[in-house]
């Protein structure tokens, strides 16, 4: 397959990068990235591998459009409330960029079919909001052996890191186990800024770019976080864990269960 | 004793502490959305109230952050 003209035109930005150049947009085009959560994170990640030229483009949501996700979902657009989130997000990539397949999964991931839907995509993006489930894509992308990327918001601050299955430390490495369930709705008030929404989906959609192309070095066996209100950045940087429960030898973690979902979520959607 | 708490030095006008007193100190408010690397290790939770800091320490609090979309 060559790029055609229309195409040279379309990426050309992306080719004029040394870094990228017409191998790694052929890279893009071949490649196949999927996003669980098609809200605040999910939805910029979207728009930017659509646009970047992904080849296909997975999104799993069972939603639909809420009224209170448009503060900070931007893939969703007034006239798409009572949509459902996925097929409101393939409408805006094919927009976007006619180049992409969009393959939407209008389900809830379990630990019954995450393994079966994961299995065959070259990097994930998690974009979902509870701890339940950040586990489980962490669990399941071990086991599978598929390198993804961590994103959480809250307030005014952002965290990300991305993991490349038994060669950096996983989410349960550095995090362990989710907090205890009657902790955790105090943040049900919490509320976020809608644009760090924004910068962190734009991250993570980053991540992915720098990981389909190899040009650059991934988060790695770090934790970048920011807080908008300073506009401080920081990166921790930690080892893999060796009594991780998923990814070290000690591995007790061989099959997936859901856990008792764990949402820091807003009362009237995400 | 002085400990290192998020890249920053900070003192305490005691000789140890455990971790669920320093996280008391630092005025974390919500311990079990935190998760506590101590000199490179990560605790488990349950050990927070028995395992103790001393000088020179290193710590890093990692918050719990959900945000994003309900499960896929």
């Amino acid at each position: 397959m060559n790029l055609s003209e229309e195409q040279i035109e379309r990426y050309s930005r992306h080719i004029l990068l040394q870094d990228v150049g017409v191998e790694g947009q052929m890279k893009l085009l071949n490649a196949k990235v999927l996003i669980i959560g098609a809200g605040g994170l999910g939805a910029p990640a979207a728009m930017y591998l659509a646009a970047a030229g992904i080849g296909t483009i997975g999104i799993a949501d069972k939603d639909k459009v809420d009224i209170t996700n448009l503060q900070r979902q931007i893939i969703h657009f007034t006239k798409d409330i009572n949509v459902s989130k996925v097929e409101s997000a393939k409408e805006k990539m094919n927009l976007i960029n006619p180049d992409v397949k969009v393959v939407t999964y209008n389900e809830f991931l379990m630990a019954n079919n995450i393994r079966e839907i994961i299995r065959g995509w070259d990097f994930i993006i998690d974009g979902t909001d509870s701890f339940a489930s950040k586990f489980l894509i962490n669990d399941a992308c071990v086991l599978e052996n598929i390198p993804f990327s961590h994103g959480g918001i809250l307030r005014f601050d952002g965290q990300t890191m991305t993991i490349k299955p038994k060669e950096s430390a996983c989410y349960r490495c550095v995090f362990i186990k989710p907090p205890p369930a009657d902790v955790v709705p105090t943040c049900s008030q919490a509320g976020v800024l809608g644009a760090i929404a924004g910068m962190l989906g734009t991250i993570q959609a980053a991540e992915a770019l720098k990981f389909v192309t190899g040009v650059g070095t991934p988060l790695y066996n770090k934790l970048l976080s920011f807080d908008a209100k300073t506009m401080r950045f920081r990166e921790v940087n930690f080892k893999k864990n060796k009594k991780c429960g998923v990814c070290s030898e000690n591995a007790v973690i061989t099959e997936l269960k859901d856990e008792e979902q764990v949402a820091c979520d807003l009362p009237a959607g995400n | 004793m002085k400990v290192t708490v998020n890249g920053e030095d900070t003192v305490i006008e005691k000789e140890q502490l455990t971790v669920t007193e320093l996280l008391k100190f630092m005025k974390v408010d919500m311990p079990d959305m935190v998760s506590v690397e101590l000199n490179g290790s990560f605790l488990e939770r349950n050990n927070f109230e028995t395992t103790k800091v001393k000088d020179q320490d290193s710590l890093e609090f990692l918050y719990f952050m959900g945000g994003g979309s309900k499960l896929g």
